[in-house]
């Protein structure tokens, strides 16, 4: 598995202010659609922002193919973005915007660029300020991906998109996904688009990994058990309790674990992705969140 | 050629519900022996989902010897489901009737058939192992 970005301890603290980011270390795999998920404040832009060269580290480091962010030119060049609301030149033309990212990028690729603007029937004499959220989000990404960048990070990119917009605009990145190699990072609220194009999700909350992993071992290794009201402290080793919650009589935990769930008095049911995620922002600190257990979350069945 | 849809409510993988979609049309003989499936770009700009999803569902569909993937081509429906299973419908469903008159006499209602037919399943195929 080649890392497209590595994080190590990475913590970011604005001035005077609370920690961000603390003490995160991921590896998010090349090649794969990673989704971040947290509430709002939970670290996310800071970390997008890291991940970019926006931002620099208070304590830790991040690495992208190997390099800090902004290292060089050369290395600036491998990793795109498409910033919250998606933010254009409002008195440029959609045409103006071609131009610059032609003469502002070394790879720049004008063909498919032009090709897209083109396929998405959008006038190109037509001044950016006048155009509809969703084809402000599809100009952004079009010069993002005509960038040809080895990462591409999106901050929340169809969170103001209305349904047919938003369902667009991924069909465009999952369409750039397909055309080439391309290691995308986004991070969204809407846990239905996360599970559609996402094969690798991190969450975050307070500012700290609570879980990282492959999305299908992730809900292959979690489990819900029901059963009659018991103590989770006494659970086999190997069980990992994400999450716990008592009635008089009844007891329902989230678990995390590699093995079967042999016991049985309790009914094991399967975790959708939904539940898995709220659990774990909802989840206070749990053996899971400390950063080497996270870490072997990111391996977990390779 | 067949259209994929995915349903995100559903709690089933998406590369599974494309996997199960094929079989669907196989068994009712929507595709056929010799029958292209989308091109990975095809289903991608469709239904919005990752391409490796797509890949592997592909791939999960060749390893049960159901398509070939054909270099530069696309990939292949290899073997039909309809017909040879067809024929056997008719008998295990006389089977499965005279189970559930035993079953309703032994006093269990639609649910309890429901949910011991599931977990029977279940046990059977290894999972959910409680």
């Amino acid at each position: 598995m080649t890392a497209a970005v590595k994080t190590h301890h990475l913590s970011k603290r604005y001035r005077r202010g609370r920690w961000a980011l603390l003490d995160c270390t991921l590896t998010l795999p090349a090649g794969k659609v990673v989704g971040l998920v947290g509430v709002n404040g939970a670290g996310k832009t800071t970390l997008l922002h890291l991940a970019v060269g926006l931002l620099r580290p208070t304590a830790g480091t991040i690495s992208v193919f190997g390099e800090p962010p902004a290292a060089r030119a050369t290395q600036l060049a491998r990793i795109g973005l498409v910033a919250q609301d998606a933010p254009l030149y409002p008195t440029l033309t959609v045409a103006d915007h071609l131009r610059l990212g032609r003469s502002l990028n070394p790879g720049w690729d004008h063909e498919t660029a032009a090709a897209r603007i083109d396929r998405l029937g959008l006038d190109a004499d037509q001044p950016a300020g006048r155009l509809s959220g969703g084809q402000r989000a599809q100009i952004a990404l079009t010069l993002a991906v005509a960038k040809r960048p080895d990462v591409l990070v999106l901050d929340e990119p169809v969170a103001s998109l209305d349904p047919l917009a938003r369902r667009e605009f991924l069909q465009g990145l999952m369409e750039a996904v397909a055309a080439r190699k391309l290691t995308v990072v986004l991070s969204s609220h809407l846990l239905g688009d996360i599970e559609r194009v996402c094969d690798h999700l991190v969450v975050l909350a307070d500012g700290r990994v609570r879980v990282a992993g492959d999305v299908e071992d992730l809900l292959a290794t979690h489990k819900v058990l029901r059963g009659r009201r018991r103590d989770p402290r006494r659970l086999p080793a190997d069980q990992h309790v994400v999450q716990a919650s008592h009635t008089g009589r009844q007891t329902t935990l989230l678990v995390r674990t590699d093995r079967p769930i042999l016991d049985p008095a309790w009914t094991v049911t399967e975790i959708n992705l939904e539940d898995l995620v709220l659990a774990y922002m909802a989840a206070p600190s749990t053996p899971a969140e400390r950063p080497a257990v996270a870490r072997n979350g990111v391996h977990v069945g390779r | 050629m067949i259209e994929f849809r995915i349903d995100s409510r559903s709690g089933v993988a998406p590369y599974q519900q494309l996997v199960h979609q094929v079989k669907q049309a196989l068994r009712l003989g929507i595709l056929r022996e010799g029958d292209q499936l989308p091109t990975v770009k095809e289903v991608v700009s469709q239904v919005a989902i990752n391409p490796n999803t797509v890949l592997k569902a592909y791939r999960e569909l060749e390893h049960e010897g159901l398509a070939a993937g054909r270099p530069g081509k696309g990939t292949f429906v290899t073997r039909s489901l309809a017909g040879a299973s067809l024929a056997a419908h008719q008998a295990l469903r006389r089977d499965l009737v005279h189970w559930l008159t035993a079953a309703r006499d032994a006093g269990l209602d639609d649910d309890s058939i429901d949910a011991l037919f599931q977990t029977t399943l279940r046990a059977g195929t290894g999972e959910g192992v409680a």
